[in-house]
């Protein structure tokens, strides 16, 4: 199976606390594959470190292909890397739609307005947005927030999508329709990694799983290996 | 041999000032998030006024007394209206930092033109121990020295102040993280209110001892605030620490370049940081 | 992107209109009427320009002084021996190189060292000049050849034709939204493929040769120019000013400020020289703290208040 995302001894450190140690990780194309762990296990970090936004102390990041640890984040995007935040980041002076035209207008290199407008009109269509369109960000409830980070991420026509804890807040009919979506997309050929807490999502859609703990994986495999692991569930009941 | 000593030694000396005018403006930033641009404007009314006080009978060391309580209660009062009312009002963090920047600058305009309307462009100056001795072969004119003690002793009591009081601890507190401090019972308001006006008591003491050494103008405010900035800078942006460290090493390279050049001594402040902000952006000690 | 009520064009049609009137000022006015229309001028394109990269993308710069004075000294070495518009291009030249060179090192950063960083740029470059003067050609300031006040007067209107037409074209392309996502957010502009340090250079770079071409023009307008006139803080101030006052981020905003800030100054400066700052000091704290949207953002209050008063009047008699 290609490689899409090829991550080897990624670390970083804040001062002298090491936030991520050591990571080797290797996601498949067309892949879910569930990043997981404690609160404070580097989870976050280590997308901040694949998209760009903080360097990588050492290590290196392999996307398709192509050698992106030190890249900009803009240049990562443009190869077809997107994101969201934990805490969701959007444009909040402008409405939904125009968030999403953002993405459609700047991720790819020579978009015209009417090709961005269209995609803007499919992206909500598919995430399902299109009834909050015209809403102002801060109008919309925080859930629907994380959905315009991956509609805004989807408009840029990634290859691979990272989602940071997107389903954060949702309730249980809202976490189904939230799988869903993620299952969609990966069926239309984007790749995903998902940070997630929510673990009837994570076991039920992710081909496979890590699990970061203290900034080291400490565990890779199905839904149904990292359910038996012993290593794991001491971590989660905190019998270290 | 005597240059290198008189170098240093005057490099020292103002070092202390730079140090004490930047420890202000560093506590006014990284408690309150406020970057006030009219940080030396308090020293400039601070140093005409405590000359204008000798001249009228005060002796020099007295007008501590005044100057400096007077300079916490005016940046006491501002923060608590101007500033607490711009917090208030202010949609997030970004917002007020930008809006408070703004604010102070407009605070220059205004601090910066009473000094000019009420002295115009003429220097005060006053006699105060201005006799020089020798030191290792370098003539020190002796009230600079005074002034060094002086400095020296505001920095250590401010230390003792934020390691060792009650109201230190809460100021520490506030400035790692606002709401954390709230919840353990800090009082924001006052809290940022007596850092504000512990800044401009800071920069008012520079400005005695600037105006005890020197002879000040009405138009040193703009100067002092660009070195104080460039000094935090430096030194890293709301380390006060690092605003000693950063207060003297400009104080040092002031001295050393104004030896061959007095009017170059700004470019080499400007150099000195954007090499700094190339291999450091976050000063040197800054977190 | 604001548009504050008004509807586009009507905003456009206002601007047109003070524009025309501006161009017939030679044509009736007074020399003082002209030389103050150029003042005016002079703000319009400042004051514009800053608000085009400043405000969407909330990096405060306070370097205008820095430009204007590069432009007052591109007219004070070059007057003699050429003509107005070679005299503009080399003061934005000037502008625009010094921002590309303090914007590629700072706008890395956080906006706060921008913000000082562009703050001390203008006590930079007056030593500069200062130590230039006293150490190289031993002779303060310079002698600025005046081309007449309808030649000022021509060139400044052409630059704020010119500066309008760019803050249009920026606010209707993607760079001017670029600005937007980056003020808005910046970790989401460069998510989505944004280079944001090469926007940012650029709308720096872009308002700092707008405003070294107009303080070349400044510059023919006073005969003598010293680093002291010519690196003021004054010309930092003022456009923030006139953009604080009138509306950040909006198309009409900045023209108002400039339009009441550089008249009042220009009245005020010999009456009342240092009471009009402290005035024009505290009408910025007031802005800030009263009027965060200006007075543009005022009359949008009030138009919408009006408005709601009619809505609810119309349901009571429901």
């Amino acid at each position: 199976m290609m490689s899409m995302l090829e991550a080897t001894g990624v670390s970083k450190s804040f001062g002298g606390l090491k936030a991520v140690l050591n990571v080797d990780l290797s996601v498949n194309k067309g892949e879910i594959f569930g990043l997981i762990g404690p609160n404070g296990a580097g989870k976050s970090t280590f997308f901040n470190m694949i998209s760009g936004a903080i360097p990588i102390d050492s290590g290196t990041v392999i996307f398709d292909g192509i050698k992106i640890s030190g890249m900009k984040p803009d240049r990562i995007c443009r190869l077809g890397l997107g994101r969201s935040f934990q805490a969701a980041k959007n444009f909040a002076g402008m409405p939904v739609w125009q968030n999403v035209l953002m993405g459609a207008l700047f991720g790819q290199k020579g978009q015209s307005y009417a090709q961005a407008m269209s995609a803007v009109d499919e992206v909500l269509d598919f995430v399902g947005l299109n009834d909050l369109r015209d809403k102002m960000v801060p109008d919309i409830p925080l859930a629907y927030q994380k959905r315009l980070e991956m509609a805004r991420s989807l408009a840029t026509r990634p290859k691979l999508l990272m989602l940071d804890e997107i389903m954060a807040g949702l309730n249980p009919s809202e976490v189904g329709e939230a799988m869903e979506l993620i299952t969609k997309t990966r069926d239309s050929g984007i790749t995903i990694i998902m940070i997630e807490h929510v673990m009837k999502a994570i076991m039920n859609i992710c081909d496979r799983i890590a699990v970061l703990h203290h900034g080291a994986k400490i565990a890779e495999g199905t839904p149904e290996e990292i359910a038996a692991s012993k290593t794991v569930i001491e971590v989660y009941l905190g019998e270290s | 041999m005597s240059t290198v000593v008189n170098i240093v030694i005057y490099g020292i000396i103002m070092g202390g000032v730079y140090g004490l005018i930047s420890m202000g403006l560093t506590l006014q930033y990284g408690v309150g998030k406020i970057l006030n641009v009219s940080h030396g404007e308090f020293l400039m009314l601070s140093a005409m006024t405590s000359c204008v006080l000798v001249k009228a009978g005060v002796h020099p060391l007295l007008t501590f007394v005044i100057c400096l309580p007077a300079a916490f209660i005016v940046g006491f009062i501002l923060n608590m209206t101007l500033y607490r009312w711009l917090r208030n009002f202010s949609k997030d963090e970004a917002t007020f930092e930008s809006n408070a920047m703004l604010m102070s600058f407009g605070l220059y305009f205004i601090l910066a033109n009473i000094g000019l309307k009420i002295w115009g462009t003429l220097s005060k100056s006053y006699q105060f121990y201005s006799y020089p001795v020798k030191i290792l072969g370098a003539t020190i004119i002796v009230n600079r020295l005074i002034g060094l003690g002086i400095a020296i002793v505001f920095i250590i009591a401010f230390f003792i102040f934020l390691n060792k009081t009650r109201l230190g601890k809460a100021i520490r507190a506030t400035s790692q993280s606002t709401t954390a401090a709230a919840m353990m019972g800090v009082r924001i308001n006052k809290t940022m209110a007596i850092c504000f006006g512990t800044g401009g008591l800071l920069a008012a003491a520079a400005g005695i001892l600037i105006g005890m050494s020197f002879s000040p103008t009405a138009q040193i405010g703009l100067t002092n605030t660009v070195i104080a900035l460039i000094v935090v800078v430096l030194g890293g942006m709301g380390s006060i620490p690092g605003a000693v460290l950063g207060g003297l090493l400009i104080g040092l390279v002031g001295q050393a370049v104004s030896f061959f050049d007095t009017s170059l001594v700004t470019v080499a402040y400007y150099l000195m940081i954007i090499i700094l902000l190339l291999i450091r952006p976050k000063g040197l000690l800054g977190r | 992107m604001k548009w504050s009520g008004l509807k586009k064009e009507f905003q456009y049609i206002i601007v047109a209109i003070i524009v025309i009137f501006f161009a017939f000022v030679p044509l009736f006015g007074s020399t003082y009427a002209i030389t103050l229309s150029s003042t005016i001028m002079m703000y319009i394109v400042m004051a514009s320009c800053w608000n085009m990269f400043s405000g969407p993308a909330g990096y405060i710069s306070l370097a205008s002084g820095a430009f204007v004075g590069l432009g007052f000294y591109a007219s004070g070495f070059l007057s003699t021996r050429f003509p107005l518009p070679v005299l503009m291009l080399a003061g934005g030249l000037a502008s625009l190189v010094l921002a590309v060179i303090i914007g590629s090192i700072t706008l890395r950063l956080r906006g706060v060292y921008f913000t000082i960083f562009t703050f001390c740029l203008v006590e930079l470059v007056k030593a500069v000049m200062t130590w230039y003067e006293i150490m190289v050609v031993r002779k303060r300031g310079l002698n600025v050849r005046n081309f007449g006040p309808n030649a000022a007067f021509y060139a400044m209107l052409v630059m704020v034709v010119i500066a309008l037409a760019v803050v249009v074209i920026v606010r209707k392309t993607r760079f001017g939204m670029a600005l937007t996502g980056i003020g808005e957010s910046e970790d989401a502009a460069a998510h989505i493929g944004i280079n944001t340090t090469a926007y940012k250079v650029s709308g720096f770079a872009v308002t700092a040769f707008m405003m070294g071409t107009v303080g070349a023009v400044r510059a023919t307008m006073l005969n003598h120019i010293d680093p002291t006139s010519a690196f003021n803080m004054m010309f930092s101030f003022l456009p923030v000013l006139m953009c604080v006052f009138g509306g950040m981020n909006t198309f009409l905003g900045p023209i108002i400020g400039a339009i009441v800030f550089a008249a009042l100054q220009y009245n005020l400066i010999t009456k009342i020289p240092q009471i009009y700052m402290i005035i024009f000091g505290a009408i910025m704290i007031l802005s800030i703290l009263f009027m965060p949207t200006g007075i543009v953002g005022v009359y949008e209050r009030v138009r919408k208040a009006i408005e709601n008063r009619k809505i609810q009047k119309v349901g009571g008699h429901l």
